[in-house]
């Protein structure tokens, strides 16, 4: 799937986690409009360079089965102009569909309905069509069980594991005033009861943690990124001063090679801006670092085992 | 102990049955029916909107909360570490105001207070949330979720101080979770109770600055403190918070001559080192004083701790003798019931002055705060 092996003059096996980001400038106007045919060639294109299939319903077969119940996890916690926009989802669970899942399997989902509905996704718990819903609809909740892995103990959004099987991660890059950088990694706060009690020290090591417990590190398959529009600083909420229209969509199945490259992809930003890197800053997002550890293990972060694929429509 | 709930408040009557409603974290209706049952609407309960009193206004909408030592910085759109005060714009909202869990008349013995009108009645509210993330809560889905998680009552200040006096208590108590949380609440129904002859106290860790601390106390009538150890360690490891801001709401609870009690709550292996118990009793008598009341109670295995066994009482006897042997006149053993550690004794004459069994009164030897047999002044407030 999403990654390349290599023979080091050592002999040991380095397999690099691939990420594509693919860039269309038009894709996004000035005014925030998005243009859905470029869009869902720019995730086609993504899926497709990822798995070196000739098509997005190839692709996506790596890594979902027909039958799978799967979740969409987006994070709309920014309000309008700092959230997953609706239309990346829709174009994931369209090609979902075109693939062969139906849409009554799909779950478009994040923390609350009213922050959903606020940035536009289209409500949707017994219709016809893709489900799309919070965690505090009700009926669905929390689950009773506490899930506990080193510094958690939260209880999980039963979207996951009631709901759905699997996940596709659909974070929005952004800036975080505390963990430095909002992506996948941290979009899983989104999941459980209690995100208040995981900001202290940059969020480190609880972002790492959670991503940790089964139930989320198994259920993962695949992200795919909103890099639309990306805000270099003063995140989570929204500061146009801060918003470069970026155009572009990060795909990968190793969501800390996904978070590192888009930790890049913001220092590149707010360079333009004349910020200082993150790092100078002093809100690295060390996050991505712990993830990457040996204690964690959930993937890669330093470019020299990343496989980075730059492509633009 | 009585519980309330909705209806029964709409109806202005009280019940008499039931225990603490502790809600679940889990909206309802019926989660394998959902393309049957569920609706669409949020299953929110009620978010109060009063903007709180100790905050400082940042750069870019930011917001730092001064109420607590871990003064939050907050973006916009985000809460604090309590989970029940948020950014909105700039500006730093409590959304538990007037928004209490179904309340409860308990014992005053329960919180515990053993020197404060014993053998009366408090008027319990709570709200979501805490500052605290102890392993061992024992109200962990009330105090570590956020408001809209659990249902909650529309209970105005007024209102709480009507049904206190209509249920016959003394006094409210602000508790379960962790009043400092829902601090604009507490201040509120303690400055209405106080204009209508009704007390208050407040069981809390005791994790608050010293500004709104000082604020509250003038307000209030006694304070609990939960001293959850004696080392920077266990506070940060177990508790995520640290030992020296609580230190320092003791000595200013000292200094400023409200009644307050301690409690000690003994965990297995994490906070029953002896030498430990030691120093906290001396620092104690040397900072606050020989006569406040210490609860050296019983730990049981919930939350994050499940994997502990219960206290052993011996410990919790340890403890006492120790506190004893440094010179503690007031020491008691929790969540034992039927342990003499549960009596005051008169530290003169060594007579039972007030006599207990779990919550119950079952012999009163006080005349005029005065030891029966001795004349003894016994500490407290008892009227």
């Amino acid at each position: 799937m999403g990654s390349k092996k290599q023979i080091l003059n050592s002999g040991d096996i380095l397999v690099k986690s691939r990420v594509v980001v693919v860039k269309s400038p038009g894709v996004i106007s000035a005014s925030g409009k998005v243009d859905k045919i470029l869009l869902s060639k720019m995730v086609e294109r993504g899926l497709s360079q990822l798995t070196f299939e000739s098509n997005s319903s190839d692709a996506l077969r790596h890594f979902f089965s027909p039958t799978d119940q799967i979740g969409l996890k987006v994070n709309c916690l920014g309000g309008e102009m700092a959230s997953t926009h609706p239309e990346v989802a829709l174009t994931v669970a369209d090609l979902l569909k075109r693939a062969g899942n139906k849409d009554k399997n799909m779950v478009i989902w994040d923390r609350s309905s009213e922050e959903l509905e606020e940035i536009g996704f289209p409500l949707n718990v017994k219709g016809e069509g893709y489900l799309c819903l919070g965690t505090d609809t009700q009926g669905v909740g929390y689950s009773n069980d506490l899930i506990e892995y080193k510094n958690i103990g939260s209880l999980l959004s039963q979207v996951m594991g009631k709901l759905t099987n699997v996940q596709i991660n659909v974070p929005v890059l952004k800036d975080h005033g505390l963990s430095g950088v909002t992506c996948s990694l941290k979009n899983y706060y989104g999941a459980i009861h209690n995100p208040n009690k995981y900001h202290e020290n940059g969020c480190d090591p609880y972002i790492a943690d959670l991503n940790s417990v089964p139930q989320i590190r198994e259920q993962q398959k695949l992200v795919v990124c909103d890099a639309l529009r990306v805000q270099c600083n003063g995140g989570p909420s929204y500061h146009p001063k801060w918003a470069e229209n970026f155009g572009g969509i990060i795909i990968g199945d190793d969501p800390v090679a996904v978070d590192f490259v888009g930790y890049q992809i913001i220092d590149k930003i707010r360079g333009k801006f004349g910020l200082p890197t993150l790092e100078k800053a002093n809100r690295k997002p060390k996050h991505i670092f712990t993830a990457a550890d040996k204690d964690h293990q959930l993937g890669k972060a330093n470019m020299a085992e990343i496989d980075l694929v730059e492509t633009a429509i | 102990m009585t519980s309330f709930n909705r209806r029964q408040f709409l109806k202005s009557s009280l019940a008499t049955a039931g225990g603490l409603m502790i809600p679940r974290v889990i909206p309802e209706g019926s989660f394998l029916g959902l393309s049957e049952n569920a609706s669409a609407a949020p299953a929110q309960t009620g978010l109060s909107h009063v903007e709180a009193k100790y905050y400082k206004k940042l750069e870019d909408e930011e917001v730092e909360c001064l109420l607590c030592p871990r003064q939050c910085k907050v973006g916009d759109r985000e809460r604090g570490y309590c989970g029940c005060r948020e950014n909105q714009n700039g500006i730093y909202y409590t959304l538990v105001h007037s928004y209490s869990s179904p309340p409860n008349d308990d014992p005053i013995e329960k919180k515990p207070f053993f020197h404060f009108l014993p053998g009366t009645k408090a008027f319990s509210i709570a709200t979501a949330g805490c500052n605290l993330n102890c392993k061992f809560c024992q109200n962990w889905e009330l105090s570590q979720v956020r408001p809209e998680q659990i249902k909650s009552i529309y209970l105005p200040p007024e209102d709480v101080v009507s049904y206190a006096k209509d249920s016959g208590c003394r006094s409210i108590a602000y508790t379960y979770s962790e009043p400092t949380v829902f601090y604009e609440y507490m201040l509120d129904c303690a400055i209405a109770g106080k204009r209508n002859g009704t007390k208050s106290v407040v069981i809390t860790a005791g994790y608050i600055n010293p500004d709104p601390l000082m604020e509250l106390i003038r307000e209030v009538d006694a304070v609990k403190v939960d001293f959850k150890g004696f080392t920077e360690k266990y506070y940060q490891d177990i508790c995520r918070a640290k030992l020296k801001p609580v230190m320092d709401t003791l000595e200013l609870l000292a200094k400023n001559r409200i009644w307050y009690e301690i409690v000690y709550l003994m965990v297995p292996t994490l906070n029953d080192n002896f030498d430990d118990i030691r120093s906290m009793c001396k620092w104690i008598i040397k900072d606050l004083g020989k006569d406040v009341p210490v609860h050296f109670t019983r730990f049981q295995p919930l939350y994050l701790l499940k994997n502990l066994p219960p206290t052993p009482v011996s410990t919790l006897d340890r403890a006492r003798e120790i506190a004893m042997e440094e010179g503690m006149n007031y020491v008691y053993v929790g969540n034992v019931p039927g342990h003499p550690g549960e009596n005051t004794y008169c530290p003169t004459c060594k007579k039972v002055v007030i006599g207990r069994e779990g919550f119950t009164i079952l012999e009163m030897n006080l005349k005029d705060g005065k030891c029966k047999f001795c004349g003894k002044v016994i500490p407290g407030v008892w009227n």
